[in-house]
């Protein structure tokens, strides 16, 4: 196979982006987009995410140029595009419907973007071959959309927009109108061929572990605004606040008051017992504080920091499943690989404990 | 395994609904006696009659004794001097550019596919000049060659061997190419599609054949038949053609408009409105009567405004015209639907990857448009050749093939003759209809099965947006226009000389043209008509779209055919089939000429549009909720009545007026049909126009302006306050 390797990623730059609407009930305006500040840089896949209607699709369709900014200027390698038309802009868009065309062939389709260039025919030819083959659907070229699966179309639209060796690949939830299993071989697949590449890719989608398994960086948004941005570890690991925790993965939360620090650690007084947590934040005594801590992170057992009482214990395969009452707070637990330890049944009393530098204090 | 039990259960279980077997039965017998009857006895009746028996003389006495003289021997000698060379010369040139392929082809091979086009075109465009122009020196010409010596049709067999060879070798090319392609799949797969391809070929070449062939004959005829009825066939075909063109074009213009371009001020949305109203509630002759007091002799435009005196508004153009703005509202009404239905999200993928606004109007959107484009045109072009009421009044000496039949049964009593012109006419739509619903139809559903995935952006440029928007208001404005002069015309004492204002032709309608008793027969028919149409087009929907049998197929191509038989061979069709009851036998004699048959033509004549909109409104309800009630122990009918109807509410009243408002507009079938008994204000419209009291034919359309467009107001407003549908689509 030729090197197929972009000669030259791009970076993209949003500086400080809004975009208002008006809402279609009331005819309020709104910012579907507030104030958005972003640099990606060359190569890196970066995920958008976020519950729907929070300006994701909005954000990925301002940089395609489909929407325009009401405020902020957008960069594409280094230059203002804001008044750049979507055909005149080095990106290019895998949809969630695919948008193939039906009146097409696979071979023709993804030789339009390549046509509209005026390439000559003979590399036309053999840039589409190359690309076919990464995206592994090689002696497909001379059928018709209606007549491949749904992963195929979703194949064939990737390739499409490979094709053209964009400056940034866009991807709209790309994978949600695949089934579950396919949709995590498809994402993989994605993964697999930016690396090959070298592209830099932007990625939205509404589903987090897509969102943990393929992205360098992950931009979680609620209502326009930026929630928090990091690596998929940092955002799972440190959320900044409530919502991010809740959203990316399951979470418990334990309210209580900070007693005062103990070594590199900040004790938290709970109704029912104390905690000890690692935080970077500074806490004085008598601050309201949040536990954050993750349900796989929490031991069950005799002993331990926090007495409970269980509620709920399910063979899950690999892992048992508790929710347990700890003071007034329900807690959910999952204890790897079970098979071993003692289960507790529902009604049984028994202690929670946790690693400070598994939580996280809010 | 047992395939076959599934089939007889099924159809035990259809037996053992009572409610179902009756109805199926009932819609069966129908159709049967209704559609079908009428249109088997004009096919007898133009081949064979008591005194003559089995005969051929009612064609050649239309066509003219001379028209098929030519032996079928000699054309057939003809057609085969050029196909039969072209074809081989086709097959060995498919050959070797295939062998050469890879290496880069020279000129011919690339010459050939262009050639393919353009000379066949060409060569039918001579054709049709020939045959159109039956007096004319081509005509004249090409018919002396053909009566010539060796030399001559050496001659012909070259310059038909000369526009074939390039269209054969693009098919055997195509079908190689294709062949060529599986060279992956395993062998008995290849072989098959070797089969496939071969019999492709075989099928393409005999339709080439058979083409050329109907053109020599045609040619034949046209030379030496009787010259009024091959004019009038191509009259029809060429006001057919260009009013199929002209409507296709502005109807997606409007469409295109009103989905794509950023026009959205009221003023617009209600030119839109009313353009997409007025199919509903246009009566026929309206624009053909405010087209000639516009632009006729004593046209308000012409003569008043220009100063002209002798502008001829009758015939060709005049009945285009007319007809382009009757029917163009239908086809943006299609195309707006097809339009809505291309997902965005392709052209903006075809715009991310570097296509201009116009690029991705001519690879994306027109391609998808094209199968649509064509079911445009059919469609209009069969109305525009079933119609009866403009031609009859704007078409002056200009005959077209309805009035031609028309008189032909009125005027000289030729009841054979006419049934062999509606035999002639009835080809022509059917062909059209076989050709719009089997092929275009279902292309149109292939490419354009993707929903809208998300809001479409409008274009808000301003240099796309003003001319086109200035463009479709000024021509929907003009068509208002024409709408508005028929109730002046009405007003005006004399039009085109005195403007004073009158209501004299109102009076007159009443006192003096028994107009009361108009209006209570046409309203009376058609309010007996609609409820009965309305109901038996969802009754035969919701058979179609929810129901498994095996009659099905048969009341669903029936009930459709209905829309490509024109009127006027519908009602020759009732004269041959009842006047003397089924059969000549005096069953059902009892119908002809009461309301009866009337109110049964209404039916018929509105049954596909009903049935059409009443199927697509089914298609959108999931069929488990009735399956639910079903389940729950409802019968046929008590789903029906209880689920289904309720759910479609807004489709069946808006059905159940189309219906009436259909019913009391329709002329064409009933023009034959009436007796002096009833009085139908179509029919007198048409009287007083033809008459040239355009006064009281103002006067007649006015009120049935009124009563069309007071009846869909209130249906609009029923539907607002009453219909259930509404809010469970708010719902969703």
């Amino acid at each position: 196979m030729a090197d197929l390797k972009v000669k030259q990623p791009k970076g993209v730059k949003l500086d400080h982006i809004s975009k208002i609407y008006n809402d279609p009930k009331t005819g309020k305006e709104f910012y579907a987009v507030h104030d958005v500040e972003l640099d990606i840089t060359p190569g890196s896949f970066v995920t958008l995410l976020g519950p729907s209607g929070c300006g994701k699709t909005t954000t990925l369709r301002m940089i395609a140029g489909f929407e325009s900014p009401d405020e902020g200027e957008i960069y594409l390698g280094g230059e203002p595009i804001n008044a750049l038309t979507p055909n005149k802009r080095d990106t290019a868009m895998v949809f969630q419907s695919y948008a193939l065309f039906p009146h097409y062939n696979v071979f023709d389709n993804v030789a339009y973007g390549l046509r509209l260039r005026k390439v000559p025919k003979d590399e036309i030819q053999r840039r589409v071959t190359d690309i076919l083959a990464l995206v592994e659907l090689s002696g497909m070229e001379q059928r018709m959309t209606n007549q491949l699966s749904g992963g195929q179309q979703q194949r064939v639209a990737l390739a499409r927009a490979l094709v053209v060796e964009p400056g940034v690949l866009l991807f709209d939830e790309p994978l949600s109108n695949l089934d579950a299993k396919l949709r995590v071989q498809m994402r993989t697949e994605i993964r697999r061929i930016q690396q090959t590449l070298g592209i830099t890719a932007v990625y939205v989608t509404h589903d987090q572990s897509e969102a943990m398994a393929i992205s360098d960086n992950i931009i979680l948004m609620k209502g326009g605004v930026i929630a928090q941005m990091g690596s998929p570890m940092e955002i799972y690991y440190h959320p900044n606040s409530e919502f991010v925790a809740d959203f990316i993965g399951e979470c418990n939360f334990l309210k209580g008051k900070v007693a005062g620090r103990e070594g590199g650690n900040t004790v938290v007084k709970l109704p029912s017992g104390s905690a000890t947590v690692s935080t970077d934040k500074q806490f004085s005594p008598g601050d309201d504080a949040e536990i954050v801590v993750r349900p796989e992170a929490i031991v069950i057992g005799d002993t331990g920091m926090l007495p409970c009482k269980v509620e709920l214990s399910c063979f899950m395969g690999s892992y048992q499943n508790y929710h347990v009452r700890v003071g007034d707070t329900l807690v959910k637990i999952t204890d790897n690989c079970p098979v071993n330890k003692k289960i507790y049944g529902v009604g049984d009393s028994a202690f929670i404990s946790f690693d400070a530098a598994c939580a996280h204090l809010l | 395994m047992a395939k076959g039990q599934s089939a007889s259960l099924d159809r035990r279980k259809l037996f053992a609904d009572p409610v179902m077997i009756t109805t199926i039965t009932l819609l069966i017998v129908f159709l049967a006696v209704f559609i079908l009857y009428p249109l088997a006895i004009l096919l007898v009746d133009s081949v064979y009659s008591n005194e003559a028996g089995l005969t051929a003389r009612f064609f050649s006495g239309i066509f003219g004794e001379g028209a098929f003289a030519v032996s079928f021997g000699k054309a057939l000698f003809i057609s085969l001097l050029g196909v039969l060379p072209a074809l081989a010369l086709g097959l060995k040139l498919a050959r070797e550019g295939n062998s050469s392929r890879g290496s880069s082809r020279n000129g011919l091979f690339k010459a050939l596919p262009v050639l393919s086009l353009v000379l066949p075109i060409a060569a039918a465009a001579v054709y049709t000049d020939a045959v159109f122009d039956c007096r004319g020196g081509i005509a004249r010409f090409l018919s002396r060659a053909f009566d010539g010596g060796l030399l001559s049709w050496i001659l012909i067999g070259l310059v038909q061997v000369i526009v074939l060879t390039p269209l054969c070798f693009r098919i055997f090319d195509g079908v190689m190419r294709l062949a060529g392609l599986k060279k992956s799949g395993d062998e008995e797969e290849q072989k098959a599609l070797r089969k496939k391809m071969l019999i492709r070929a075989i099928v393409l070449g005999i339709v080439v054949f058979l083409l050329n062939l109907l053109m020599i004959i045609f040619l034949y005829a046209s030379v030496n038949g009787k010259y009024s009825f091959i004019i009038a066939i191509s009259n029809t075909l060429k006001v057919g053609f260009l009013v199929g063109f002209l409507s296709a074009g502005i109807g997606m213009l409007f469409a295109y408009v009103e989905v794509y371009v950023k026009v959205r001020t009221k003023f617009m949305a209600g030119l839109f409105k009313v353009v997409s109203m007025l199919p509903v509630v246009s009566p026929p002759f309206v624009l053909s009567l405010s087209m000639i007091m516009l632009f006729g002799k004593a046209g308000i435009i012409t003569r008043h405004l220009l100063g002209i005196y002798d502008n001829n508004v009758y015939g060709f153009w005049g009945i285009a015209i007319v007809q382009t703005m009757t029917f163009f509202p239908v086809c943006y009404m299609m195309f707006r639907g097809l339009l809505k239905n291309i997902d965005p999200s392709m052209e903006e993928a075809a715009r991310d990857m570097g296509a201009s606004r116009w690029k991705v109007f001519t690879s994306v959107t027109l391609p998808l448009l094209l199968p649509g484009i064509g079911n445009a045109f059919l469609v209009t072009f069969i109305e525009s050749i079933a119609d009866f009421a403009n031609p009859m009044i704007i078409g002056g000496s200009y005959d077209t093939l309805a009035t031609t039949i028309y008189l032909q049964i009125t005027g000289a009593y030729d009841k054979n003759g006419a049934c062999a012109m509606a035999v002639v006419l009835l080809g022509i739509t059917m062909i059209m209809f076989i050709v719009q619903k089997y092929y275009l139809e279902r292309k149109t559903a292939a490419t354009l099965t993707g929903k809208a995935s998300r809001v479409r952006m409008l274009i808000e440029d301003k240099s796309v947006t003003v001319p086109l928007t200035v463009l479709c208001s000024m021509m929907a404005l003009f068509v208002i226009i024409m709408y508005i002069c028929v109730p002046f015309g009405a007003l005006f004492r004399t039009w085109g000389r005195d403007f004073s204002l009158t209501t004299r032709w109102f009076e007159q309608v009443f006192t003096r043209y028994k107009g009361f008793k108009a209006f209570k027969d046409s309203f009376l028919l058609s309010i007996i008509a609609a409820p009965i149409t309305a109901l038996l087009s969802m009754i035969i929907s919701y058979l179609v779209v929810k129901r498994k049998f095996k009659a099905k197929g048969f009341i669903e191509l029936v009930s459709m055919l209905a829309m490509a038989v024109p009127g006027t061979v519908l009602g020759i069709g009732y004269i041959r089939g009842f006047a003397g009851g089924m059969f000549h036998s005096g069953f059902l004699q009892g119908i002809y000429g009461t309301g009866v048959i009337l109110v049964i033509v209404f039916v018929v004549r509105s049954l596909p549009t009903g049935t059409r909109s009443g199927i697509s409104a089914l298609r959108q309800i999931d069929k488990s909720i009735e399956e639910s009630a079903y389940d729950m122990g409802a019968g046929s009918m008590k789903v029906f009545t209880s689920v289904t109807l309720p759910l479609i509410k807004d489709s069946f009243l808006s059905g159940l007026v189309t219906a009436f408002v259909r019913s009391i507009t329709a002329i064409s079938a009933i023009i034959l049909l009436v007796t002096p008994s009833y009085l139908l204000i179509t029919v007198q419209i048409n009287e007083f126009a033809e008459k040239g009291s355009y006064g009281i034919a103002c006067a007649f359309a006015t009120i049935l302006i009124a009563i069309t467009y007071g009846s869909v107001l209130l249906m609009n407003l029923v539907i607002k306050f009453f219909g259930t549908s509404r809010k469970m689509k708010e719902v969703d």
